[in-house]
Parts: structure tokens; C-alpha cells; sequence
């Protein structure tokens, strides 16, 4: 076949380039413009090259929350994932048992996160809050605002309880796309309970698993709203995490170029650690 | 191992999935189970595998009462609608999976899946996952699970309906001689007459969840019992136009009489049923008999080799199948010829009262 030459059709992906270019190319080059400048004010602003990169990179306060942060969302997924697997499969199929097991599964996910937050802010206090009344009361030393081992596990269970339930609802969805007729199949070979989730359900969840593990690992590591109402990043630093290490560089302080600098850091970080994982998971498929 | 049904039904939440059952399957048999969508016939052989318990009646295999035994003690296979097998196994492990369970030797393990992977031509692809291969190549996979081991009972649940039309007809074709070599009672659920009729053995006709009707292929086909066993095993449907016999003729809807031949003298005068095989009407008159009806095009639908003519007038309408490639706008006025002597008769009730050629069968 020819190639017909027409220009026109620039025209009519147009649109398309001006929306991503306002939405999200020109935000991202105003911060790699920031991030290579020394800003004074308005009209003062000098060219520093890849100084604050190496500056930032240096930085022990980022290199610390980083650390922290890689902890948090290893801890989210090694919990929230076979959780959510196990709430799926222990859920009723069919009935008002699983419109309600539903229903139950979307409220934590319907709450906004500063609620959240402050849900657990209260519920943890030792004074007036159940959870922590009730730990204090069995004898336990808890204390989330002064001990940072507490304090962990309460961001921890925060983040278990809120956000569980999302990869329980896509597991859910993935176990119910399994055809019956598996079941039987399994059942005519005799399979065992185990077998049946090992060679069929588990193989069967995969694509739903990749999107729950990325999303999972997207979100918490940039968490930051349920973490700063809850301990406000405390004791101490214990709790501060990437996204709040960087407001307060960029609103606290206004260190808007090292700030730039650590949000392309940032960017990057998220990006390397999804695109590893996913590559990763789809050659170990093609290599099986 | 013969298996046999008695009185068997099964009832979910107050509806009928299946009843009252009767029916005896023998060792190296092939039994085409025909029926509508929800007719019953995956929930009849859910009973006969043991993977759903009866609610009523009793499961002999042997003469053994095997009710109520679970489908992992019985020696059973199927194959589904859906391409069945372990996602992320190869070709080869799926196969042997059977005979793992029945920890067979490794060197008979290989032997087996080898001969059985060359009978479906798959023998090729034993290192691939099933999700390499076409559906024609998994399904393939799929039956070579089910024919590894010597099953007592094979269940094919409309193995080939998401198959296309070419590859349907060879597998087809191959599971009836694969099944010839063995002694295992084979059953195949369909909802096509055609495909029933081109695997042979015998047909069970389920209706609404009843056995309506069960023999050998054809004489099934040529001797329906009643209207709905007609209508069941006949593609496209057999037209039926009500019709009264009187002492000297039959009179269709009050509209076309013919005079009384030979096979219909011995009715008694009253309303009947008639039923006409679509082949059977012909756009040119074949015998002296034939009846002449003048009636408009409806729609032709054509099917390369056969074309689907829907005809009617004012009192009926008829459905022609005709071999080549016929053509006709809607609502031109054309006569078709029906022939008086391939009549089917029914009673008001539906019963059967006389099929065609019968009368000539043992002359």
C-alpha cells in the first residue's frame, strides 16, 4: 500500500498535545527549571547546574525518610497483600452476605484521609480513644505519640485497615471471573483446597495482583496525609515520611531548588521501582 | 461399567433442574444428550458425575447404588464448554495431571501423554502453556486430560460450540473415533440436531428438564414422539400447520383441502397436527400428490450451499430449506409444493400418531 502524506493529521492530534502539555509536561518542566537555579526572587535567579541534586542526594534527613519510607511500604505489602487475598477468597460468593461483605469493604475506602487520620488519632489515645484505652487497660505499655515503635505500628494498622480492602475488592472481582467449571475440573481431578488456589485461583489473580501491588506500592510511598494528621511525622522524625520531609523543605523553609530537586528524586524513585517490578513479573511469565 | 439413571431428579429451591429421570447408559457407548439452552443437560450430567447429589431417585453404576458418592471416588473425566486446563502448567503437565493423581510411573507417565497428545495432534505444543495455543489447540489439550486415564464415564459439555465452524466439524469427527476404541460411556451434550445426528450412537431429547425421548440417532430423528421432540431435533424447526381430516379430505386452517391419500385414510375425522420437514417442501412439484400452496416471500436467508426460505400467507407460515443458492424479494408471490405423503401427524395433544414411512418400514 502507498503512504499517503497528510499533514492534517497533526492537526487533529492537537488537542491531544495541549492537554497533556498543560496538564502535565509544563508543570514538570517548571520543576526541573527550578531545580537547576538558585532563586532569589523575581528577577534574581542564577544557574547552578546539578548543585542541589548533589546537595539533596547528601542530605541525611532525605537519605533517613527515604530509608523509612522503602520500610513502610515493604510492611503495606507484605501485610496488605495476602490480607486482602485471604479476605477475598473467605468471602461469600453469592446472597446479601456478599452485598453486605461488599458494602463493608468500601466504607474505609470512601473515607477521605485526613478523616481518617483523625479516626485514628482518637481511636489510638490512651485517655478517651478505645484502642488504646483497651491495650493500655490488658497492661500494654502504648503510647503512639511518644514511643516511635507505636507509633509505626499504629500508621501501619492505620494504613492496613484503610486500605486492605481495595486488594480484597480486586481480588474478589479476580476470583469470580474464575469460570465454575475450574471448580469441577478440579474437583473430577481431586485437587485439595491448597491445590486449587495454588494452580488455579493464584495463576488466575495475577493481572489483578500486578495492578493491587502497584497501586499499593504507589500510594504508600507517597503517603502523606493519614501520617501527618496521626503523628504529625513524630516522635521525633520516626514517622516522617518522603512526601512530608519535602513540604517542609518547600513550604517550611521555601528551599524551593533542593525541593525541586528532591520531587524529580522522587518522581524518579516511583517510576524505577514500578517499571522494575512490572518488567520484572512479565519475564518471569515468559520464562515460565 | 454400565450406569443407569432411576427416577432421578434434582430440585433447587422448589424448580425442577431435572425430572424424573430414567435412563441406562451402556459400556462403549456414545449418547448424545440434545436440548435447548437450559433443557437440563448439564445439570443431568452434574448427576451422573456425582458432582451434584439427586434429590429424588438413585445413580446405579454396575448395578451398584453410587448415589450421594462424591465425583473423586468415581473415575470420571469432562470437558467443558470453556477451554479447561491449569493456566500455568505446560501442555505436558496438564495432560499428565490424571495420571500423577494415580501415581503412575514416570516412564508410563510419558508414554501415555505422548500417545495421547499424537492422537489430538498436539504433540507439537506439549512444552507450550495452554494460553500459546488457539482454542481449537487448547480444547484440544483439554480432551487429551480427559482421554489420558481410562475413565469409566466421559462427559463432554458442548465441547465445540466456541469453536469455529471448520475445526468443529474435524474434532468432532476425531472425538467419535477416539470413543469407537474404547469401552467408556461416552456422553455429549449439544444443542445442535445436525451435530447429533453426525456423531450417531444414540440421542436422549431433553426438554424443560424431562427425558422426552431416547434411542438410536436416527430412528430418534425419524420418529419423534411428539411435537416438541420434532421441534427439538430439526434445524431448522418442522413447520406444523393445524389441520382437519374429514371423511374424504384434509383441510389446512380452514384454507387449502387435499383429498385423503393412502397413509391418512385410517384417522378418524377431527382435528390434527400436521408436521412438514423444511426439506421436504419444494418450489417444484415432485410427485402427483404434492399440494399446491400460493404464498409471498418473507425472507431468504442463504447459507452458501442451502438457502432458509420463510414463507406465509394469510393463514401460516412455513420454513423451506432448499439446497443452492435461491434468491427472491420480499413479498413476491411464488407457489411451493408440499408433498401430502411425508406428513407427520400429531394429535391435538401433541403425541405422535403417524411419521412418514412408516407404514412402508418392514415392507
Amino acid at each position: 500500500m502507498n503512504k499517503v502524506e497528510n499533514n492534517k493529521a497533526w492537526f487533529l492530534v492537537l488537542p491531544v498535545v495541549l492537554l497533556v502539555a498543560f496538564s502535565a509536561v509544563v508543570p514538570l518542566m517548571t520543576v526541573v527549571n527550578y531545580s537547576v537555579q538558585d532563586i532569589f526572587d523575581v528577577n534574581t535567579a542564577y544557574f547552578v547546574g546539578a548543585e542541589w541534586y548533589r546537595e539533596i542526594l547528601q542530605d541525611p534527613r532525605l537519605q533517613d525518610s527515604l530509608v523509612r519510607q522503602f520500610i513502610f511500604s515493604f510492611f503495606v505489602l507484605l501485610i496488605e497483600i495476602p490480607l486482602g487475598i485471604a479476605v477475598a477468597l473467605m468471602m461469600p460468593t453469592k446472597g446479601r452476605g456478599a452485598s453486605l461483605c461488599l458494602i463493608l469493604l468500601a466504607i474505609p475506602l470512601l473515607i477521605p484521609l485526613n478523616v481518617v487520620g483523625t479516626i485514628w488519632q482518637v481511636f489510638g489515645r490512651t485517655d478517651i480513644g478505645l484502642f488504646g484505652w483497651a491495650l493500655t487497660s490488658i497492661g500494654i505499655d502504648y503510647n503512639y505519640a511518644s514511643n516511635p515503635i507505636d507509633a509505626w505500628f499504629t500508621v501501619l494498622l492505620m494504613d492496613v485497615w484503610h486500605w486492605t480492602s481495595l486488594v480484597a475488592l480486586l481480588c474478589y472481582s479476580g476470583l469470580r471471573a474464575i469460570p465454575d467449571a475450574y471448580y469441577q475440573a478440579a474437583s473430577i481431578d481431586r485437587a485439595s483446597g491448597w491445590a486449587i488456589f495454588r494452580y488455579i485461583q493464584l495463576p488466575k489473580l495475577q493481572s489483578v495482583l500486578v495492578i493491587g501491588v502497584l497501586l499499593r506500592f504507589m500510594d504508600s510511598f507517597m503517603i502523606y496525609t493519614e501520617p501527618f494528621v496521626l503523628t504529625g511525622g513524630g516522635p521525633g522524625n520516626s514517622t516522617t515520611f518522603l512526601s512530608q520531609t519535602l513540604t517542609q523543605m518547600a513550604i517550611g523553609q521555601f528551599d524551593v531548588g533542593p525541593a525541586a530537586a528532591f520531587s524529580l528524586i522522587y518522581f524518579l524513585i516511583v517510576l524505577l521501582v514500578s517499571w522494575l517490578f512490572f518488567t520484572t513479573i512479565s519475564h518471569l511469565d515468559k520464562a515460565k | 461399567m454400565s450406569l443407569s439413571l432411576q427416577n432421578v431428579s434434582r430440585i433447587v429451591d422448589g424448580e425442577y433442574y431435572i425430572d424424573d429421570a430414567n435412563i441406562t447408559l451402556e459400556p462403549g457407548s456414545f449418547n448424545v444428550l440434545l436440548g435447548r439452552t437450559l433443557a437440563g443437560k448439564t445439570s443431568l450430567m452434574r448427576l451422573m458425575a456425582g458432582l451434584d447429589k439427586p434429590t429424588e431417585g438413585r445413580v446405579m453404576m454396575n448395578g451398584v447404588d453410587v448415589t450421594g458418592v462424591p465425583v473423586q471416588q468415581r473415575n470420571i473425566s469432562m470437558v467443558y464448554q470453556q477451554f479447561i486446563n491449569y493456566p500455568n502448567w505446560t501442555v505436558f503437565e496438564n495432560i499428565a495431571s490424571p495420571l500423577r493423581l494415580e501415581k503412575a510411573s514416570e516412564s508410563e507417565i510419558n508414554q501415555r501423554v505422548k500417545e495421547t497428545a499424537e492422537m489430538l495432534h498436539i504433540e507439537q505444543f506439549l512444552q507450550r502453556r495452554p494460553l500459546e495455543l488457539s482454542g481449537g489447540q487448547q480444547q484440544r489439550t483439554a480432551m487429551a486430560r480427559a482421554l489420558v486415564k481410562d475413565a469409566s464415564l466421559i462427559l463432554f459439555d458442548e465441547p465445540l460450540v466456541n469453536l469455529d465452524y471448520k475445526l468443529r466439524e474435524e474434532l468432532r469427527q476425531e472425538i467419535r473415533e477416539l470413543l469407537k476404541v474404547r469401552n467408556s460411556i461416552a456422553v455429549y451434550a449439544t444443542t445442535e440436531p445436525n451435530e447429533a445426528l453426525a456423531l450417531g450412537g444414540t440421542t436422549t431429547l431433553l426438554h424443560e428438564g424431562r427425558i422426552i425421548q431416547s434411542g438410536i440417532s436416527s430412528d430418534v430423528y425419524r420418529f419423534p414422539v411428539n411435537v416438541d421432540a420434532a421441534g427439538l431435533f430439526s434445524e431448522p424447526p418442522i413447520n406444523l400447520i393445524k389441520g382437519f381430516v374429514s371423511e374424504s379430505e384434509v383441510t389446512f386452517d380452514e384454507f387449502v383441502h387435499f383429498p385423503l391419500n393412502q397413509d391418512l385414510r385410517g384417522f378418524k375425522p377431527g382435528d390434527y397436527y400436521c408436521g412438514v420437514r423444511p426439506s421436504h417442501i419444494g418450489l417444484v412439484p415432485h410427485a402427483d400428490d404434492d399440494l399446491e400452496i400460493s404464498v409471498r416471500v418473507e425472507v431468504a436467508e442463504i447459507s452458501g450451499s442451502e438457502t432458509f426460505m420463510h414463507v406465509k400467507n394469510e393463514h401460516f407460515s412455513l420454513v423451506l430449506q432448499l439446497s443452492g443458492v435461491h434468491e427472491y424479494h420480499t413479498d413476491t408471490p411464488i407457489k411451493v409444493y408440499l408433498p401430502t405423503h411425508k406428513l407427520f401427524m400429531f394429535g391435538l395433544d401433541g403425541k405422535m400418531l403417524q411419521a412418514p414411512g412408516r407404514l412402508h418400514k418392514g415392507a
